[in-house]
């Protein structure tokens, strides 16, 4: 499903440049959770961010799906997005003013689905992650956990290959961070492949798979026996 | 833009984005409401300078004697000049082709004015029959002096709407009653009205009557021509000014008048006095002109102002919407649209109710100089226009900077 092969990226900071990834050789397999681990600055967000095709790599290859990732521009970029992929973030990142139906209907809107059909598929999703009847709330009427489940409705929505989580239990209090990611395991169960980014040993243990990452380069690719986070909840 | 999915999203942002909506068309809707009503109070300084000169023909020329100030072949300065029916009749032979309604005119002095037991106090005067068309005189009943009368030296006269107000309100009408000229009755044939009380306080009976009637031998004391209307102002100014000169040269010859003593015998045209105003008007007009571009400009600013804190505010947003597989044109489109949608119905309502104004209280406006402000429907729509126009070029630009930072910097912003 997804192929890098020797990716390298550099921030320049002032006269310096930075060099965040060193070379990653890394595979995912369709159906894999895979836990992405390391410490800050080990550059496990601008894999995630490559990988999501909201930054560029300077050199390497990425191949999603089949497809070679390269010679991006917005317009491209945003297609591929749209096509291949779900993000989860950190912060939600829901538009503050539409209600969670409507955010989460926001991703077949750039798909060309006609409303009718958005507002039904979106509340398929908002149904799956148990938020039927919080359709027509506001992000800001809703708790930090029911947010997060929003914003995975929207990651659904748009029925991506690859599913990327980017510290989606960063913000969340243990309790609901085991919610979560029971969600997580169960959209894995159906088939989806996803990736998670997190620094949290709990987390990445209820993966199927762990990548660590240190300094740039990956310093361990484990399989893991997965613990089920609906054990904890 | 005719995409109806768009639409949706934009109301939808447009609905729920009330008060940050609200205040952009404020300013867009009161910069149009300002400019509207300063251009109307603009058209209503010329409609009151114009209506100011209505009071007499346009194009009118008068000749007024006066006293001499320069000696002239062995005449003493100081000599009153009086014109005779001879050179109103010369006037005639030399420049009848060029004259469209004419005049003498005879003030009746002396004379005692009675209608029954009631003394009046109103200026007799003798004019001919053209006099209507000169001083501009409406007959609201019965008619002018004809020339009949002044062939017949008819004892006919027609008085002003203020003396029918105030000496015959109790009557039906005043047509066909007799005043008493110093013991001659006159028969009332014809009552006008003027746009100003000061000239309806007059009693007009025909020229030769006056003369002969109460002695004034052939003495007549002014003048008065029209011009026919020329298609251009500038044209019509070029030959009252050439009439007025060429008028005046003949009557100081006749008289025997300095060239350069133009005191003695005045000549004013009405349309070389009304080339000033139309240049005051003008000036004014420009500098209304002035203000509503600074208008417009504080209005395009604020608009861009709004246009860029809305997009610097909606910066996060944009990145979401482009990590959910936005285009960036797709973004600049949305947000240009939305604006000028905005700014298009503020702009018009800003129109319609500076134009209602305009429309309900412009009749009422009663100041000196200015009647009637109104606004150019067309100049008002291409100023809805150009402001619309700026506004979508002052969106452009932070809408397109912010579609196109990385996404990922979009989505940090807070």
């Amino acid at each position: 499903m997804i192929e890098i092969k020797d990716l390298h990226k550099s921030y320049k900071m002032g006269s310096n440049a930075l060099h965040v990834l060193k070379g990653i050789n890394f595979t995912v397999e369709e159906g894999e959770l895979v836990a992405i681990m390391g410490s800050s600055g080990s550059g496990k967000s601008t894999l995630l961010n490559i990988l999501g095709m909201l930054d560029v790599a300077d050199s390497g290859e990425y191949t999603l799906d089949g497809v070679p990732i390269k010679n991006l521009n917005e317009t491209k970029a945003a297609n591929y997005r749209n096509k291949f992929l779900g993000f989860v973030f950190q912060s939600f990142n829901l538009i503050n003013y539409k209600s969670a139906l409507e955010n989460v209907a926001l991703p077949l809107y750039y798909q060309r689905v006609p409303r009718k059909e958005r507002q039904e598929r979106a509340m398929k999703y908002l149904d799956q992650v148990g938020l039927k009847e919080w359709a027509n709330h506001l992000p800001s009427e809703l708790s930090g956990g029911q947010n997060q489940r929003v914003a995975i409705a929207r990651a659904m929505a748009s029925e991506p290959k690859v599913l990327l989580a980017d510290e989606p239990t960063g913000a969340l209090d243990s309790k609901t961070s085991y919610e979560v990611m029971d969600l997580i395991q169960k959209i894995n169960d159906q088939g989806n492949t996803i990736l998670v980014v997190t620094h949290e040993d709990d987390i990445a243990h209820m993966c199927k798979r762990i990548v660590y990452l240190k300094d740039g380069v990956i310093v361990e690719d484990k399989k893991v026996k997965q613990v089920r986070a609906s054990a904890h909840v | 833009m005719l995409d109806l999915e768009r639409w949706q999203e934009i109301f939808d942002t447009i609905r729920k984005n009330k008060l940050r909506t609200f205040l952009t068309g404020l300013s867009v809707a009161s910069g149009i409401f300002i400019l509207v009503i300063l251009l109307g109070f603009g058209q209503g300084m010329q409609n009151g300078v114009a209506h100011e000169f209505e009071e007499d023909a346009a194009t009118s020329v008068w000749v007024w004697p006066g006293v001499t100030s320069k000696e002239f072949k062995g005449l003493n300065p100081g000599r009153s000049i009086q014109l005779k029916n001879e050179n109103y009749e010369s006037s005639l032979a030399l420049f009848g082709d060029k004259i469209e309604y004419k005049s003498p005119r005879i003030f009746v002095r002396n004379v005692s004015v009675n209608y029954g037991k009631e003394a009046l106090v109103y200026g007799i005067q003798g004019v001919s029959y053209d006099f209507q068309f000169i001083e501009n005189a409406k007959m609201s009943e019965g008619r002018f002096l004809n020339y009949q009368d002044e062939v017949t030296t008819a004892k006919v006269a027609i008085i002003g709407n203020k003396i029918k107000r105030d000496v015959f309100e109790d009557l039906k009408t005043p047509l066909g009653e007799y005043i008493n000229i110093s013991g001659v009755l006159f028969k009332i044939v014809g009552i006008y009205s003027e746009r100003e009380d000061r000239e309806e306080e007059r009693i007009y009976i025909p020229v030769t009557t006056a003369q002969r009637v109460f002695n004034g031998g052939d003495r007549i004391n002014n003048m008065s021509y029209t011009l026919p209307m020329e298609e251009n102002f500038d044209l019509a100014v070029a030959q009252a000014t050439a009439f007025k000169e060429k008028l005046q040269a003949h009557l100081q010859q006749v008289h025997t008048v300095a060239p350069e003593d133009t005191g003695a015998i005045q000549v004013w045209s009405a349309l070389e006095e009304a080339k000033r105003y139309y240049s005051l008007i003008r000036n004014i007009k420009l500098f209304f002109w002035f203000v509503g571009i600074c208008t417009i400009i504080a209005g395009v600013v604020s608009v861009s102002n709004i246009m860029l804190i809305v997009v610097k505010e909606r910066t996060r947003e944009i990145g979401i919407r482009k990590a959910l597989g936005a285009k960036p044109w797709s973004i600049v489109g949305m947000i240009l649209q939305e604006s000028i949608f905005v700014t298009a119905i503020s702009g018009f309502t800003g129109l319609i109710f500076s134009m209602g104004l305009l429309e309900i209280l412009g009749p009422y406006v009663e100041v000196d100089y200015i009647l009637n402000p109104s606004v150019n429907l067309n100049v008002a729509l291409s100023t809805v226009v150009v402001l619309i126009l700026a506004g979508t070029i002052a969106g452009f630009f932070p809408a397109w900077r912010a579609a196109s930072i990385h996404t990922i910097e979009a989505l940090r912003d807070e």
